[in-house]
């Protein structure tokens, strides 16, 4: 298996989003240009300009200049921007793409919020009005998803606590367990395929398979390092958990030290089948394709590896 | 109910028709604890007192037989008391008084001085007991606390009361493990736990665990019999059949260290405190205890400089254990190195051997023969070159000069016993000529042989550095590690070749080899080959006999090596000591084999139980390795069982843990369908879900016949 790096960014990455498609890979990285590529062969397409911040998240389209912008794939085109009072987070389009939840971070005296922004068909009638603001969690929430049938938000963040609340109220539905839960700053979450159940990734170095409508745990994979970014696989029963070692705490021993790998585990066995180096700093983005044959991963290091699976990564036997 | 006065009282008693003069007021007796409102002049007082006492009269001393003076000298002894006492800690303002008698005028002949910590006080009731003023007046110092227990003190003696006999826990329990596993404690986080090493199945065991055991480490005594706990009161010992119940504890405050003899009859614990005055050494606090009965049985005090060792104002810290034991495990002998002298100490009667110290002008260090009462002791190049460098053997108790070895032009001297005894290797360094660079040399002492023949050792490349050096445990080789640092190279040698008994002989060198430490087997023919710290944890398990290699491995950032005491595993580990990242311990075969590993956060120790010496005679244990195969069959066969039952076990979790997960995908599959609908309304009716239906799922059973191999494979492996 040899990765197509590409290199596009200067800063680190920060996300990584296929198309429905899976042929055309969007990341995000702290320089302010988001970049779409061919996910088959890593060739770049295009750039989304007009942030001039840190892009933090995108949902085939968010980021610390304090806006969320709506771009058109196809064309490059910006087709509306959100303005907050405080750097967006993350940001995730409901089924059927009517509405779209956006994550702002504590900011100057203004603490952290959930909003929800209907989208119009038409950008010309595109209004900045959020129909739901959701506030409560401390401290940066790092993701939020939609639930089944638009029904549900669940977010997690900073303070380790996933929540789910009703959409249409924001009234909050469920916490995470303390004891079970994460003990440490949520750091990514992701849904599966069908949206029954998503893994988180926290910085207590593991990740957790929650199921979406009970938030019931069910799965934990323990590992080394502290996890920046979890993946699933919609083909096989893997996940992939990517990480490292704090850049900031990065010595200057031995490169293995920081173990900045992308490692696999049997996602119902809970046990590890391998991993995939190549990274020089902590992976910060993992997202498979959705057809489960590739899948690519973003590190500090601004690099952006694609790797098309070996014919026997699919006949791996534990 | 008010305070009443005596006129009050006369009048209500009149009143009430008592006659106050009839009751004889000492024959009432008031329920204790109440006063009836009545205060009393004198418990007024005694409050006062008592409170004094709360408030540490600790650090006040009381010094007796000072003599007795009309009140013209009165100021000339105050002064001469104030000049000895306030030389040994800062006297409180007006912290000194000497009563006077009030008829006569003359002092009494005591005085109180009052210090401002209870420590200096100790120091001077310490310092000063027994000061000899003059003939006539040798000072009696005590603490004014003391004075309150010794009041105490009833007149009449009680016989003690005779306990009923109890008889103790097994303490050795341990031992008799059925599958003789081995026993280790392991310190991560504030939790201290015990496991067994369940090697056959591949995990640790859990015996025992308790948050906050220790304040700030754990230590077993040297036969494995008791746990040793570290807290700010004292030391304290655990051990037991069952759990770890506490057997006895040793008072000593702010204890920092601890050290036990090698028959791990006594305990010693060492403290250190800061001084009054910051330009005084610190003062060292040691105690020796009987283990059993948790009895002091000597302590030594003195400044830090008195305890450290290096001779001639050599190293400023202590060198732990101050105290060295010797003798092997009778534990008869212990001694400290001091300036220009050895100190050996008796257990008998805890008092030094001949009542003086050896003398040993400069002498540096000394080591004692791990099995028997010598020891041999180094003492440096003096004048310059005038008086050579020395390495003497001495015995105790009668303190003869068994051998002697003069050597010119030594840097350093270190000295290496063999476990039983049987040779000391002193790794000596020499300048060159020129004396700008050093070279090494060993000289080799057969302890067991008719006059202790000494023989010299030069490596093949006798400028090579010596980084490790380290004997074979009972056997008669010995393996170093020399050259320049990335890539040393790792030599053997033994003590006997094979025709000719008496000489030292190369066996091998390891070229290019990236290791800083050695580590043998406790049976010896194995020895690991490591790379720790700089060198990331680089492994070789290294078979001497057969001069082979293992296995090479690797634990990576590995900073500990411990062979378990049968010398059947070894447990390296990260701790968190030199680095935060992967803390936690691996546990190998003696052959290199990963067993399994154990990630553990902040991470502090692991320690093997050591095991008491076999019972068996050498002649026993060599007829059992001569038909190891007979006695191993059983054991062959239980191992087989065990990891049989173990795959079966593996794969019944598997399944289980599939079936749940089957479970839980088909619920999902029912609510995604039942949800269809509406999701495509939400869609505004595109059917666009790309709801693939899984037909391969029949896949999942050729995995339950791989597992079957995989049972085949597991018997291979056992051949």
């Amino acid at each position: 298996m040899r990765p197509i790096l590409m290199k596009g960014h200067e800063r680190p990455l920060t996300f990584l989003k296929y198309n429905r498609e899976g042929d055309l890979l969007v990341s995000c990285a702290k320089d302010h240009n988001p970049t779409v590529w061919f996910a088959d062969y890593g060739e770049r397409l295009g750039t989304y300009r007009g942030h001039n911040g840190a892009v933090w998240c995108c949902d085939v389209s968010s980021n610390a200049d304090q806006s969320v912008k709506l771009w058109n794939v196809q064309t490059g085109a910006q087709l509306y921007t959100f303005s907050f009072n405080s750097p967006a987070r993350s940001v995730d389009f409901s089924v059927g793409d009517k509405l779209a939840v956006i994550t702002t971070d504590p900011f100057m005296g203004v603490t952290s919020a959930i909003n929800v922004k209907s989208i119009a068909d038409d950008p010309s009638h595109q209004s900045g009005e959020s129909v739901l603001t959701i506030t409560g969690p401390t401290g940066r929430i790092n993701r939020a998803v939609w639930g089944p049938l638009n029904k549900t938000i669940i977010s997690a963040g900073e303070d380790s606590v996933i929540r789910i609340w009703d959409s249409e109220t924001g009234k909050l539905l469920k916490e995470s367990n303390q004891e079970v839960g994460h003990k440490k700053q949520i750091t990514s979450l992701t849904k599966s395929a069908d949206g029954s159940h998503f893994l988180t990734g926290s910085l207590d170095k593991s990740a957790k398979l929650w199921d979406t409508r009970t938030l019931t745990l069910i799965k934990t994979y323990a590992t080394e390092r502290p996890v920046n970014a979890v993946a699933m696989s919609p083909l096989l029963d893997h996940v992939v958990l990517g990480g490292g070692q704090d850049a900031s705490s990065v010595t200057t021993t031995d490169h293995r030290a920081g173990k900045f790998e992308a490692k696999f585990y049997n996602k119902v066995l809970q046990e590890e089948i391998g991993g995939v180096k190549g990274h020089f700093g902590p992976i910060n983005a993992l997202a498979f394709n959705p057809d489960g044959k590739s899948f690519s991963s973003g590190g500090e290091d601004g690099y952006v590896r694609l790797h098309h699976f070996d014919s026997d990564y699919f006949s791996i036997k534990i | 109910m008010g305070e009443i006065s005596l006129t009050e009282l006369e009048a209500r008693a009149a009143a009430s028709g008592i006659d106050l003069s009839l009751i004889d007021i000492d024959s009432i007796k008031l329920p204790p604890g109440d006063d009836f409102g009545v205060i009393s002049d004198d418990e007024d007082i005694y409050q006062e007192e008592q409170m004094d006492f709360d408030y540490g009269l600790g650090n006040t001393i009381v010094v007796d037989n000072l003599p007795v003076v009309p009140k013209e000298k009165f100021d000339k002894l105050e002064g001469v008391i104030n000049k000895i006492y306030s030389q040994i800690g800062v006297i409180k303002e007006d912290g000194l008084w000497m009563p006077v008698d009030p008829g006569t005028q003359k002092t009494l002949g005591y005085c109180f001085i009052e210090y401002n910590t209870p420590q200096e006080a100790e120091l001077a009731k310490e310092k000063t007991n027994g000061y000899k003023l003059d003939r006539a007046h040798v000072f009696a110092v005590n603490m004014i606390e003391d004075f309150n227990r010794f009041m105490k003190v009833p007149d009449e003696w009680a016989p003690p009361e005779i306990r009923p006999y109890v008889p103790g826990e097994n303490l050795q329990h341990w031992l008799t493990d059925e599958k003789a596993r081995d026993q280790f404690v392991i310190r991560a986080g504030s939790d201290t736990e015990v496991f067994w090493n369940d090697a056959r199945h591949m995990k640790p065991d859990p015996v025992y665990k308790r948050a906050y055991w220790t304040e700030s480490f754990v230590q077993w005594s040297p036969l494995g019999t008791y746990l040793a706990t570290v807290h700010r009161q004292g030391a304290a010992v655990w051990g037991g059949s069952s759990a770890f119940n506490r057997l006895m504890r040793y008072a000593h405050p702010q204890v920092k260290l601890i050290d036990f003899s090698p028959g791990e009859k006594y305990l010693v614990t060492y403290s250190s405190h800061e001084p009054s005055n910051p330009r005084d050494a610190n003062r060292v606090v040691i105690n020796i205890f009987d283990v059993r009965t948790g009895k002091v049985m000597r302590d030594f005090k003195g400044s830090a400089d008195e305890f450290s060792i290096g001779g001639a104002g050599g190293v400023a810290g202590v060198s732990w254990p101050v105290f060295r034991w010797g003798g092997g495990k009778d534990d008869k002998y212990f001694a400290k190195i001091g300036k220009n002298m050895i100190s050996v100490y008796e257990t008998e009667s805890f008092s030094l051997v001949d009542k003086k110290s050896l003398k040993a002008e400069n002498v540096l260090d000394f080591i004692w023969s791990p099995t028997d009462p010598i020891f041999a002791l180094y003492v440096p190049e003096l004048g310059g070159g005038n008086q050579p460098a020395r390495v003497s053997l001495i015995q105790i108790p009668g303190k003869e000069e068994l051998r002697q070895k003069n050597l010119f032009s030594v840097s350093d001297c270190k000295m290496y016993w063999q476990s039983n005894g049987d040779y000391l290797a002193v790794k000596v360094d020499r300048y060159t000529k020129t004396k700008k660079s050093t070279y090494t040399g060993f000289e080799l002492f057969r302890i067991k042989e008719r006059d202790i023949p000494i023989e010299v050792l030069e490596l093949d490349n006798k400028n090579d550095k010596i980084i490790a050096f380290a004997w074979e445990p009972k056997g008669h080789r010995f393996a170093v590690v020399h050259g320049d640092s990335p890539r040393p190279d790792v030599s053997f040698y033994s003590m006997r070749s094979a025709h000719n008994t008496g000489r030292v002989s190369k066996l091998t060198t390891l070229k290019g080899k990236q290791a800083n430490a050695l580590f043998w087997s406790p049976s010896g023919h194995y020895l690991i080959i490591a790379g720790l710290k700089g060198f990331n944890g680089q492994l070789e398990f290294y078979n001497v006999d057969e001069l082979e290699t293992m296995a090479t491995a690797e634990h990576f950032m590995a900073t500990d090596i411990e062979w378990d005491p049968t010398g059947r595993y070894v447990a390296t580990s990260v701790t968190s000591v030199h680095h935060d990242m992967e803390n936690g311990f691996n546990i190998w075969s003696f052959n290199g084999k990963l067993l399994y590993r154990t990630l553990k956060d902040h991470f502090f120790q692991f320690l093997w139980r050591p095991r008491p010496p076999s019972f068996l005679s050498p002649e026993k244990e060599e007829e059992i390795a001569k038909n190891l195969k007979k006695y191993s069959k059983k054991y062959e066969a239980e191992d087989q069982d065990v990891s049989l039952q173990l795959s079966e076990q593996d794969r019944e979790k598997r399944r289980m843990l599939k079936d749940e997960w089957e479970k839980w995908v088909n619920q999902w599959k029912l609510l995604h369908e039942e949800e269809k609908l509406q999701r495509q309304a939400l869609r505004d009716g595109e059917a666009s879900d790309e709801e693939e239906e899984y037909e391969a799922k029949e896949v999942e059973v050729e995995e339950l016949l791989d597992v079957s191999e995989e049972i085949l494979s597991f018997e291979y492996g056992q051949e």
